[in-house]
């Protein structure tokens, strides 16, 4: 039975305003779902929708098999975690904790008990006796998530929980949050913005634009195989690099046509030949990530394609040094090792690694292959 | 499991309902008490009501009669004189304090403390302390004479021509303070970056208050602009108290012509009529500025 | 921040004592006339120091001056000012409370059209609403009681009321209540138990601004109330103005000091929520 199933949720604001357009995610119980895109996708409104505190336009939303649509938020047993952290500002840390508790009428020797077990897991057992306004960002951030934990619910929802923090504390709790579904095994629900933690917290990941789930699957999947153009532009940093670029045919192999200022290359493509055979000397978009253009000495791979690429600028991370070429008079990012990476101005043989390139129809912005 | 669901649809319900059903009174006083009263005077007002109320609808009778009242001219020439005066005057006291006390000034909080406590008083008293200073026996006047101006008058409290000045003082004292006030909380929330960046240019400081914090200040002057004309046409508890309406009739205002009309002169449907002149001159005044305001500040 | 005080400096302070001089002056003129006695008040001028100091004056403001018919002083319409006010300044703070919290809280489709029709309340004047409201207290039998008072004082103030507390709860994250309902607390609970314990500086603005203005209303009172159950203002009026015998400055002046009083006090104890209050109620709309 699926912890938490979305089926066909539509939502639709008064004066005709469709912020979501027929939403379907279904997660197992245990599974860390994160909803992620850019601001005004609707994945606020969804995680809302979840919690019930947004009505349902149309479709169901059913929580461990039992639809709760017309069901109010305390009797959808779930916790929330909000951006804001909206810690009660009268009440101190312990109160803020055992609040919803107290609503429901438990024992007050359990509610102490599970105040004391939630605080010591989230170290904050010192600070039960503050107000929210003695705490630090990092502190009111436990204390949120604290109050969530007490409540034991059958699933947890989060809303960008970690986006007022700086970004130091941001990558601790972000480790702190998954260690803590790993230990609980509890079915999460995670609203943010950010790629990076996607990436990091989910075992399903479902992007949205626009009200419309773009694509939906494991973090790796959505990273190795985009749907379309948006899904591969938004996650992964630096960005994968979109080469418009002619599919020929040479050597009875196809290939995408590359050029630089000086020359070109014909890069030959990996992929069946009969999903391309429609598009021979039409434009695609080559969409290939920073970290398969690099030097020879971290593609350690023989008989890759290369290019001598005029460099325009670079830019040194520590661990790499982005390198930008300009391609088909699009700017690239490469990723290469700092020892291996010339100077601007200069040229540099770049390894191109097609294995994992994907094209899309300039047009449409799907995939193609 | 149909019990808890039962019950929680009960409290979902609850959570939808409550807060229309709490709101509903208020809605209801809001509905009979302001909008519905405003509709019974309406239609008071083109009745041939006098000592009683006669619902029986007979034109624009009253208003006629209204147009045709030497007094009900004197009382709106009063009110334009006594609101152009009490308007300006207060709006350039306060401002100047405002700009004045904004100079890091010392003793701040106690001028403040000081500039505004009038506004704590009724007008009633306002009108009556004025009243006793303003008394050409043993007032303003007697004290000047004291100094040494044996021949200087000042009995403007009692000449016709002169009475509805001493509203305008009275007035102004009370409630510059009040201007001063929102201007300063209005300066205090200038980004002091825009000032700096300003001296930096090399503005001189009446420079930068003339060019860069006085327009700055446009949506305030609104809200003075607004409330001031507000009080102006309201006003009534000020002149009763001072004046009472005199000498005679000569400092009278639309606000006591209607009170002494609709109920010390038992002629309601003029009252009535008198009373929808001020609610109209309130909207002709308020809805434009407020236009206005919500249009700058849309721009930014 | 002067380091010395330079020629503009001493011209800025001399203006603002001049000008604190301009506001104080009345207040002066006042005190030192209620305590003079009426040949000390002829005998010198507005501002001369009373010669020997006798609360003659105020004792009979207090209890014996003519307001009109009756002679018997200032103190029942003190009292009956109290009696007005009180009721009215808590059930109106109250109702605008909650009113507040719903229409910044639990907003639903038209509650914003709701509110706004609400808030023009503050605007109109109030002699457009004074005839149907005497014939409507009339026919409920509380005209000329202080009963009809704190009617009239409830529903014209609930604008004011509704639409401060709204504007003090509009800064106040929604995800507070939001966090509070999941947790399970319902529509009373989340506002006695969440927001009423921090809403403490929006009650004493609002509760003060209320009470000076319901005690310092005069046309209310003039209008709705006679005789006996007339508020202060209206007695102090009267007072000024009956013109019989001899006018007895010193009396007038101990009266308007007595109306005052009340104000005055909460406004030396309670200034900055007095003048937030003010300046909250000028963003109007």
């Amino acid at each position: 039975m699926a912890a938490l199933s979305i089926n066909n949720v539509c939502k639709t604001y008064t004066g005709g305003t469709e912020v979501l357009k027929g939403i379907n995610i279904a997660i197992e119980d245990g599974q860390f779902l994160i909803l992620v895109g850019p601001s005004g996708c609707g994945k606020s409104t969804l995680l809302n929708m979840i919690a019930g505190l947004d009505d349902i336009s149309s479709g169901d939303i059913l929580i461990g098999g039992e639809r709760v649509n017309d069901l109010s938020p305390k009797d959808r047993d779930i916790a929330m975690v909000f951006q804001s952290y909206a810690l009660y500002p009268s009440m101190s840390v312990r109160q803020n904790i055992s609040f919803g508790l107290e609503i429901r009428k438990l024992p007050k020797a359990e509610i102490d008990a599970t105040v004391e077990r939630v605080a010591t897991m989230l170290q904050i057992t010192h600070l039960l006796d503050r107000k929210p306004s003695q705490l630090s960002g990092g502190q009111r951030q436990r204390v949120a998530m604290g109050r969530a934990l007490a409540r034991n619910p059958s699933i947890f929802l989060f809303d960008e929980p970690l986006s007022n923090l700086d970004a130091k504390l941001r990558v601790e709790m972000r480790t702190e949050i998954k260690l803590m579904h790993q230990r609980l095994k509890s079915t999460i629900v995670y609203v943010t913005h950010d790629q990076i933690e996607a990436m990091t917290l989910g075992d399903r990941i479902a992007v949205m634009k626009d009200g419309v789930v773009q694509q939906f699957g494991s973090p790796q999947d959505i990273y190795d195989n985009p749907a379309n153009l948006f899904v591969a532009s938004f996650i992964g940093s630096p960005s994968m690099n979109f080469i418009p670029a002619t599919i020929v045919e040479s050597g009875g192999k196809l290939g995408v046509n590359i050029c630089d200022d000086r020359g070109c290359v014909v890069l030959p493509l990996p992929h069946e030949r009969d999903k391309l055979a429609a598009w021979v000397g039409k434009e695609v978009i080559f969409g290939i990530r920073p970290e398969q253009i690099t030097d020879a000495r971290t593609a350690h791979r023989e008989g890759l394609p290369e290019m001598s690429c005029h460099i325009d600028v670079i830019e040194p991370t520590g661990p790499d040094t982005l390198v930008f070429v300009s391609l088909n008079k699009t700017k690239v990012c490469c990723r290469t090792h700092p020892t291996e990476a010339k100077r601007p101005g200069e040229s540099m043989e770049l390894v191109f690694d097609v294995s994992k390139a994907v094209l899309f129809d300039p047009a449409s912005e799907k995939r193609i292959a | 499991m149909s019990s808890p669901n039962k019950a929680s649809s009960w409290s979902a319900l609850a959570d939808r309902w409550l807060p229309k059903l709490v709101l509903s009174p208020s809605l209801a006083a809001s509905l009979l008490f302001v909008y519905g009263f405003i509709a019974w005077t309406a239609w008071l007002s083109l009745t041939e009501s006098r000592l009683l109320p006669d619902m029986t609808l007979s034109g624009l009778v009253q208003y006629r009669e209204l147009f045709d009242n030497d007094r009900w001219w004197t009382a709106v020439a009063n009110l334009g004189i006594f609101g152009g005066l009490f308007i300006f005057c207060a709006l350039a006291v306060g401002l100047l304090l405002a700009v004045l006390l904004d100079q890091k000034i010392r003793a701040e909080g106690a001028l403040r403390t000081i500039y505004l406590y009038p506004m704590a008083l009724s007008f009633i008293v306002t009108g009556t302390a004025w009243k006793w200073m303003l008394n050409p026996d043993l007032g303003l006047q007697k004290l000047v004479n004291d100094w040494g101006f044996p021949n200087f008058t000042f009995d403007w409290l009692v000449d016709p021509d002169k009475a509805i000045y001493t509203v305008a003082i009275a007035g102004v004292w009370q409630s510059s303070g009040f201007v001063m006030a929102l201007f300063l909380a209005g300066l205090r929330g200038i980004d002091d970056s825009i000032i700096k960046a300003a001296q930096v240019d090399g503005a001189s400081l009446p420079v930068i208050y003339w060019r860069i914090i006085i327009p700055s200040l446009r949506p305030v002057f609104f809200s003075v602009l607004l409330i001031l004309s507000h009080i102006a046409i309201k006003s009534f508890d000020l002149v009763m108290a001072l004046t009472g309406g005199g000498p005679g009739t000569s400092s009278d205002v639309p606000a006591i012509f209607m009170y002494q009309f609709a109920f010390t002169r038992g002629q309601l449907g003029l009252g009535a009529a008198s009373a929808m002149m001020m609610l109209m001159t309130i909207v002709a005044v308020l809805v434009p500025l407020m236009y206005m305001e919500t249009r700058s500040a849309k721009r930014g | 921040m002067a380091k010395h005080l330079s020629v503009g400096r001493i011209v800025l302070y001399a203006a603002l004592v001049l000008m604190a001089a301009y506001y104080l002056l009345p207040l002066y003129v006042m005190l030192s006339t209620s305590v003079k006695t009426l040949d000390d008040i002829r005998a010198g001028n507005l501002i001369s120091l009373p010669h020997a100091i006798t609360l003659d004056a105020w004792s009979k403001a207090w209890s014996s001056a003519c307001t009109g018919v009756q002679c018997e002083g200032m103190k029942g319409f003190f009292w009956n000012s109290v009696k007005m006010a009180v009721p009215s300044v808590l059930l109106s703070t109250l109702i605008g409370a909650i009113n507040g919290y719903v229409v910044s809280m639990w907003r639903f489709k038209g509650s914003d059209a709701l509110f706004t029709m609400v808030l023009v309340g503050c605007f109109i004047p109030f002699q457009v609403v004074l005839l149907p409201m005497a014939t409507l207290l009339g026919q409920l039998g509380i005209a000329n009681t202080t009963t009809g008072l704190v009617v009239v004082h409830v529903v014209y103030g609930l604008a004011f009321t509704t639409l401060f507390f709204r504007n003090f709860y509009v800064t106040i994250p929604d995800e507070l209540v939001k966090a509070a309902r999941i947790d399970g607390a319902g529509f009373w609970t989340i506002f006695f138990r969440i927001l009423m314990p921090i809403s403490g500086p929006i009650f004493m603005v609002c509760v003060i601004w209320q009470f000076t203005q319901i005690w310092n209303d005069f046309l209310f009172g003039v209008v709705f109330a006679a005789g006996e159950s007339q508020p202060i203002t209206v007695a102090l009026n009267n007072l000024v103005n009956t013109s019989t015998g001899v006018k007895e400055y010193n009396v007038d002046m101990a009266a308007a000091i007595i109306a005052a009083l009340p104000t005055l006090f909460v406004y030396m104890v309670a200034g900055r929520y007095f003048v937030r209050g003010l300046t909250a109620g000028a963003v109007k709309g």
